[in-house]
């Protein structure tokens, strides 16, 4: 075989490896829409779920995740964050509880996300803090979940911001947190915003974790922060798991919604990445 | 570093300077006790995850012997008198990851030579964020995928798979993971220098040598670390085995049959109202202790090998 033959050949199996990718994507997104799309209605986002397809809606799961969501924001974002400063701006590398820390992070990042769901039956659910199956308790463990994945982009974008602009708050007499807060951070916020929306898509398509924190649930009113709650990857997994195809069809159909809310973010931190790219 | 036989050159001596602020600053200090909170928040989530799985485990392991545990091959702890053998958990959750690096791991391979190698940085602009597409879509929906699209097709197609089979779930858990690989694979072939490729060019190489003789080598261990990471998430995926891969713990290698990994089991068997203190309830973080065991030994294999692609060309 020529030289050239083999090289066509091995363009040619890449290509197939891209193929497998592509098409599996647009496979699946084919099969949910035409699947799902006939069962989008109004009823889907105004009424709770029912043990009849024709009156179930996902109401209660949907403005869940936008709690979840909201929440997440609150908390996963700002400790993530800060902890992103800490490591990169105020620790001294050659401290030992420093590399613990951030080998601890690397380690967090791959820990299965159910492993935290079982954190939270066993700490958050019961145990010492013991809130209960309630909305508070998803939004805690995602937290948890989804940190590494706030702290790990936050700090390449803080690292990105050269040093110069750092000294030169210094020179002019500014203590370090203002040049903390004043330089450094404004310099990063794309980078961090990148990484945070993409925690936040990951986080509410999440579901094993949830599972264990009880929002496998019937919840047939809108639910509350300290109230009982079901999410909508929950509830896809509840209606997947029923034996009529009219509730498949319904899982479809939330699978849309679902996939509407995490494409949206996933194209907007996109845009504001290449958007906001920096080249110092 | 030679070393040389002269004494150090005589430095003029330096007065020590205070470079720190005359005054204490109340407000930098409170700043630093904030982030450092927060930097609290990760290690005090290992500590919870580890004393969470740790102590019930224990209690489980004091009324059923750790070696049947791991040894027998009956899995039945719902049952009266239950079986405890983790073994039938164990197989499955290696046997469907085998199947998803069946997948993975060839094409996360070629699409990440591809994008390192082959591709204009146009068409990078454009194929990355279709892969980050697939890398964003939640896993529940994979599942929905696998059970009722991947699998009728296997029947359409001849292979006799049960409703819920190892086949289905492997494959589709294979795609789902071909994001990670590729982009952890690309990023070790682009550590490598242009100087290595520049060399072989010079030899004569082509790209199909320059890429599968010089650049791959060079990364492999950033490649093997994808790969190992690839396993890891495997491991530890839940909503693609529960829904597509079923909840029969059983010992089998036949790929269309329905099996039970610890991810599955966990998560069928943690969201009832067991109740606190039972030995059921004891064995969801029996088998959560095992399967974070696992992860974690690969996950610091996969980051003392990524460790040492970085040290080699810096």
């Amino acid at each position: 075989m020529s030289r050239k033959t083999k090289g066509n050949l091995f363009v040619g199996a890449m290509l197939v490896c891209l193929g497998i990718s592509f098409g599996t994507l647009a496979w699946l997104l084919g099969t949910t829409l035409v699947e799902g799309l006939p069962a989008i209605s109004k009823q889907l986002f105004t009424d709770p779920p029912s043990t009849v397809p024709e009156e179930a809606g996902a109401r209660p799961a949907i403005l869940a995740t936008i709690y979840l969501a909201v929440l997440l924001l609150l908390m996963a974002v700002p400790i993530g964050v800060l902890t992103a400063i800490y490591l990169e701006e105020y620790a001294r590398k050659e401290r030992w509880y420093n590399r613990v820390l951030e080998l601890n992070i690397q380690n967090l990042a791959a820990v299965p996300a159910i492993v935290y769901g079982i954190l939270g039956l066993a700490f958050v659910v019961r145990g010492p803090v013991g809130v209960g199956r309630v909305l508070l308790a998803g939004a805690i463990i995602l937290t948890l979940v989804v940190l590494p994945t706030v702290i790990i982009p936050s700090r390449e974008a803080i690292r990105a911001v050269p040093d110069s602009i750092r000294q030169r708050g210094f020179a002019l007499g500014a203590t370090k947190w203002q040049v903390v807060s004043r330089q450094v951070l404004p310099a990063s916020i794309p980078g961090i915003a990148t990484g945070s929306i993409l925690a936040l898509s990951r986080a509410v398509g999440e579901t094993a974790p949830l599972l264990l924190i009880g929002a496998l649930q019937y919840v047939a009113f809108d639910p509350t922060v300290l109230g009982p709650f079901t999410a909508l990857p929950v509830q896809i997994y509840t209606w997947v798991k029923l034996p009529d195809p009219a509730f498949q069809t319904l899982a479809a159909a939330a699978i849309i919604v679902l996939l509407a809310i995490v494409l949206t973010m996933n194209a907007f931190a996109i845009f504001l990445r290449n958007r906001y790219r920096q080249t110092w | 570093m030679a070393t040389h036989d002269v004494t150090a050159p005589s430095v003029p001596a330096v007065r020590e300077i205070d470079l720190s602020p005359s005054s204490r600053r109340l407000g930098e200090l409170f700043v630093k006790l904030i982030l450092g909170l927060a930097a609290l928040v990760s290690v005090v989530t290992t500590v919870g995850i580890v004393i969470s799985l740790l102590l019930p485990a224990l209690e489980f392991f004091a009324e059923i012997s750790p070696w049947e545990f791991l040894t027998s091959t009956e899995w039945a702890p719902l049952f009266e008198p239950g079986t405890f053998g983790a073994v039938p958990l164990v197989l499955a959750t290696f046997v469907v990851s085998f199947w998803a690096l069946l997948v993975a791991a060839p094409v996360g391979l070629g699409t990440a030579i591809f994008l390192s190698e082959y591709a204009s940085p146009r068409t990078r602009n454009v194929l990355k964020p279709i892969l980050e597409i697939l890398a964003a879509i939640p896993t529940v929906v994979y599942g929905y995928f696998a059970l009722t699209a991947v699998t009728p097709l296997l029947r359409s197609m001849g292979v006799q798979v049960e409703i819920f089979n190892v086949l289905a779930g492997g494959l589709v858990l294979g795609v789902m993971l071909i994001p990670t690989i590729a982009s952890l694979s690309e990023d070790a072939m682009s550590a490598v220098p242009r100087d290595l490729r520049d060399g072989a060019y010079g030899l004569g190489a082509d790209r199909l040598q320059v890429s599968t003789r010089v650049v791959v080598p060079a990364a492999i261990s950033g490649i093997i670390a994808s790969f190992v990471l690839g396993i890891s998430r495997a491991v530890g995926e839940t909503m693609i085995v529960l829904i597509a891969v079923g909840q029969l713990a059983q010992i089998s290698f036949d790929p269309r049959q329905p099996m039970e990994t610890m991810t599955a089991f966990i998560g069928a068997t943690g969201n009832g109202d067991l109740p606190t203190g039972s030995i059921e309830y004891k064995t969801i973080f029996a088998v959560g202790l095992t399967l974070f065991a696992i992860t974690l030994v690969m996950n610091v294999i996969s980051i003392r090998l990524v460790r040492r692609f970085r040290e080699v060309y810096e």
